[in-house]
């Protein structure tokens, strides 16, 4: 299977679920690109049920990233709860027990920074509702890789400061509301 | 796409990996790369150095450096009854057969602060097996071999371990275990009794018992699938037959040809048995 060479990840935390359900919504069936998800949670949650409520939105098929398993086109993965999700140079998932950063495991920074190495310039980074500047870091380093970086308007986010914060530290190539994030996505993928 | 020349960092990375090696002895070859390198990077940072490169030169001129360099490449990171229901599951399917033994054996490699050991010495206390069992603490950090040895943990994580325990199916309540003082909780020395800790590199140490029950949970995913074949090898020439391996909650050994070798007994808890069922 060819590695992809362009990719999608998005940052969430307070209300992500409503906000990556509308985005996963509008993605065309057909994208030639893998999207990648962190999404903050409770600590108990094994993870199934975001999946599982994420599937039910979506118009590409979601699952778990699953440790060492390759990054596919046209699947949403999801960072499995309680470990930092970080992708090898062969564009496959590794997963890390690593301390949390900035109080947080799944970290987006981490990702973000993670996937700015392996696809630079093919990568497009979306930050959307959340309660702290997680992402924020890691949206400046997807830049510095000549990355694309989306966020959600803040003033339409259920928690403005994640996408302030990325607007403060990283700046953006574009400010969506939610409706039209899917849209810009679907225009930038193969 | 991955890019196709190596980046100036990747590059620094290796030499670095090179440097610790030919200078110290110490191989970190056969770690993945992606969450080796965000820990080079804070080392780095934390001692000034702008690149992986300053660090290297740092580190092949100052011997002094290396257990800070080591520290700071191990994770210790761990909670007491870290995934509960892991702990639900061994007491259910394995230490019934454990009963059988009269002596039991159990290492427990990549055993951070001793949160997990002393966890695992609660479970088998309230089992009743206790007595009967010597367990092998093992990780190649020595500064959080003398934490573990100490049992003293900040007394912010008590909220957090009890809830663990008791979703585990704890009998009583964790702090009957500790002792609450200055914002820290000391485990009863009685838990240490039948704990033996050691410095154990899995890279490149060997065999060292002939055990029933192996626990690494959380240190697999930070080898390359070569490395962790190879550890799995040292854990099946460790194991009695029909012996068991518990790993981390997200650890997968499918690409490990060593894996064969082991049957799963239990997917969600990352239970395997030497060989095939008994
Ligand atoms: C994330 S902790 C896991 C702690 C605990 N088992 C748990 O799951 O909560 C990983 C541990 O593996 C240890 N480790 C890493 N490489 C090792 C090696 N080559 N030999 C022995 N221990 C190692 C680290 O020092 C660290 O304490």
């Amino acid at each position: 299977m060819p590695v992809p060479s362009t990719a999608v990840v998005i940052g969430c935390s307070t209300g992500g679920l409503q906000a990556l359900s509308t985005v996963l919504a509008g993605l065309r069936g057909d994208l030639g690109a893998p999207v990648i998800v962190v999404c903050h949670r409770g600590q108990d949650d094994d993870g199934a049920l975001l999946v599982e409520l994420l599937a039910r939105a979506s118009a590409l098929p979601v699952r778990e990233a699953g440790e060492r398993q390759p990054v596919e086109a046209g699947v949403v993965h999801v960072a499995p709860p309680g470990y930092h999700l970080l992708i090898d140079a062969g564009g496959c998932f590794m997963l890390s027990a690593d301390p949390r950063v900035r109080h947080v495991r799944p970290s987006v920074d981490v990702l973000f920074e993670a996937a700015a190495d392996v696809y630079g310039d093919g990568l497009l980074a979306v930050v959307l509702t959340g309660a702290n500047d997680d992402g924020a870091d890691g949206l400046a380093a997807v830049r510095r890789a000549g990355g694309y970086a989306l966020v959600q308007e803040p003033a339409e986010a259920i928690a403005p400061q994640m996408p302030l914060a990325a607007l403060e530290r990283a700046g953006a190539d574009a400010v969506a509301g939610l409706a039209s994030l899917a849209t810009r996505i679907n225009d930038r993928c193969p | 796409m991955p890019l196709s020349r190596p980046a100036a960092d990747d590059i620094e990375l290796e030499l670095f990996i090179q440097a610790l090696q030919l200078r110290h002895g110490y191989d970190f070859s056969g770690y993945a790369r992606a969450s080796l390198k965000r820990r080079v990077q804070a080392v780095a940072a934390a001692r000034q150095c702008r690149t992986i490169g300053e660090l290297t030169t740092r580190v092949v001129h100052d011997d002094g450096l290396l257990p800070a360099v080591i520290a700071g490449l191990s994770v210790p990171v761990s909670e007491m009854f870290r995934n509960p229901s892991v702990f639900k599951a061994l007491a259910a399917e394995v230490l019934p057969v454990l009963a059988s033994y009269p002596h039991i054996n159990i290492w427990q490699a990549g055993c951070a602060r001793g949160e997990e050991v002393y966890t695992l010495a609660i479970l088998l206390e309230e089992a009743g097996l206790y007595a009967r069992c010597q367990i092998y603490a093992t990780d190649f950090n020595d500064a959080a071999l003398a934490q573990a040895q100490e049992g003293i943990f900040p007394l912010a994580e008590a909220r957090t371990w009890s809830a663990n325990y008791l979703a585990a199916g704890g009998q009583h309540s964790l702090s009957d275990y500790w002792h609450a003082r200055y914002e820290h909780l000391k485990l009863d020395e009685r838990l240490k009794r039948n704990i033996t800790f050691a410095n154990h590199n899995l890279v490149a140490d060997g065999v060292f018992c002939e055990a029933q029950l192996i626990l690494c949970r959380n240190v697999l995913i930070y080898f390359t699938n070569a490395l962790q074949d190879r550890v799995l090898g040292l854990f099946r020439d460790s194991l009695v037959r029909g012996g068991y391996l518990v790993l981390g909650n997200k650890e997968s050994i499918a690409f490990a040809p060593s894996a064969a070798e082991f049957t799963e007994l239990d997917a969600q808890a990352r239970i395997y048995r030497l060989g095939a069922a008994a």
